[in-house]
């Protein structure tokens, strides 16, 4: 079986073109993980400060969303295209698996 | 085709990882299979929440007097980092420099591996002070779950280590460059998954 592989010289320009993209793209995840990094600094910093656990849960969980949805979307490329498939099977994991945590805290919780 | 056939970066076509039908299932059964990855957290999680705490009558030992953040925070860190330079990584792949993708994956693997040094530490201090994996319920349940994380990372730095020692001398090619790809999504799995345990074990164990 001889598989099609869409592989063809670009024209200089092209070439250019695509190089000048990519370069945006990296400046983009440095962005993204200086943002990630910020968080991460607020998350300890929060906790070290020593305020109410139920103003700071809920803040460190927020922050923790935040960095896995910049996570798949931009170091794991789902905001480029055709990644629909992926999407699918990790928002339906995410389904399972909120579900199985909240069955489990709420069932054994004593 | 001859998947060995050398590319210049002109030719390299821009998303190599799915240029060849194998690439293309290759990348769909490793989205499958993160999946599954996340189903199996959320059951040590799950379990994890369940039982933190838990133990014999008198139990010493808890998320607040165990826990410290400063060694946390580093661990931290090292993670996120090298999640940034596996980026770099396949940024370089894309541009056909397969020198300078070698070079951010040996930096990607010594900080992959001053994480798992300091989590090493980690548990050798917990068992120092008593704290085992038969100790209680809260014993296993922790070791469990971060215990996984990090035999994730031990396959991570394997598989990063395997794939430049293998192609070494190969170059890049449509028959790698999708193998490199999908090591750098597993360890930005990695990291999501550390995410999770930074905050929910550490920072909310911490918080109590």
């Amino acid at each position: 079986m001889s598989h099609d592989v869409e592989a063809r010289t670009r024209s200089k320009h092209e070439y250019e073109y695509a190089r000048k993209r990519a370069n945006q793209g990296m400046r983009n995840q440095v962005t993204v993980f200086a943002i990630m990094i910020f968080l991460t600094f607020i998350a300890f910093a929060a906790v070290q400060a020593g305020m109410s656990a139920y103003l700071v849960a809920p803040l460190i969980l927020l922050f923790a969303a935040v960095q896995v949805a910049l996570q798949l979307y931009y170091f794991m490329h789902w905001s480029e295209k055709g990644h629909g498939m992926a999407q699918f099977f990790m928002y339906s994991a995410a389904f399972i698996a909120f579900t199985m945590i909240l069955a489990f805290v709420t069932i054994i919780w004593w | 085709m001859d998947l060995n056939k050398k590319f210049t970066p002109q030719s390299w076509p821009a998303h190599p990882e799915n240029s060849t039908l194998e690439g293309k299932n290759k990348t769909l059964g490793f989205w499958i299979f993160l999946g599954g990855e996340t189903v199996l957290f959320a059951t040590l999680f799950a379990t994890f929440l369940a039982l933190k705490n838990k133990g014999p009558a008198g139990m010493e030992f808890s998320t607040q007097s165990l826990f410290e953040l400063p060694l946390a925070f580093i661990m931290t860190m090292l993670l996120l980092t090298s999640s940034l330079t596996s980026v770099y990584a396949m940024y370089h792949m894309k541009n056909y420099n397969f020198k300078a993708m070698q070079a951010w994956l040996i930096v990607t693997v010594l900080l992959g591996l001053g994480f798992l040094g300091l989590e090493i530490y980690e548990f050798y201090h917990y068992v120092h002070l008593g704290f085992t994996f038969t100790q209680s319920a809260f014993g296993s349940s922790f070791y469990t779950l971060v215990g996984t994380h990090g035999l994730h990372v031990i396959i991570g730095l394997a598989w990063f280590i395997l794939l430049m020692l293998r192609n070494s001398k190969r170059g890049l090619n449509l028959y790698n460059a999708p193998k490199y790809y999908l090591a750098s999504l597993y360890w930005h799995f990695i990291d999501v998954v550390w995410v999770f345990i930074f905050t929910v074990v550490y920072l909310m164990g911490v918080l109590g």
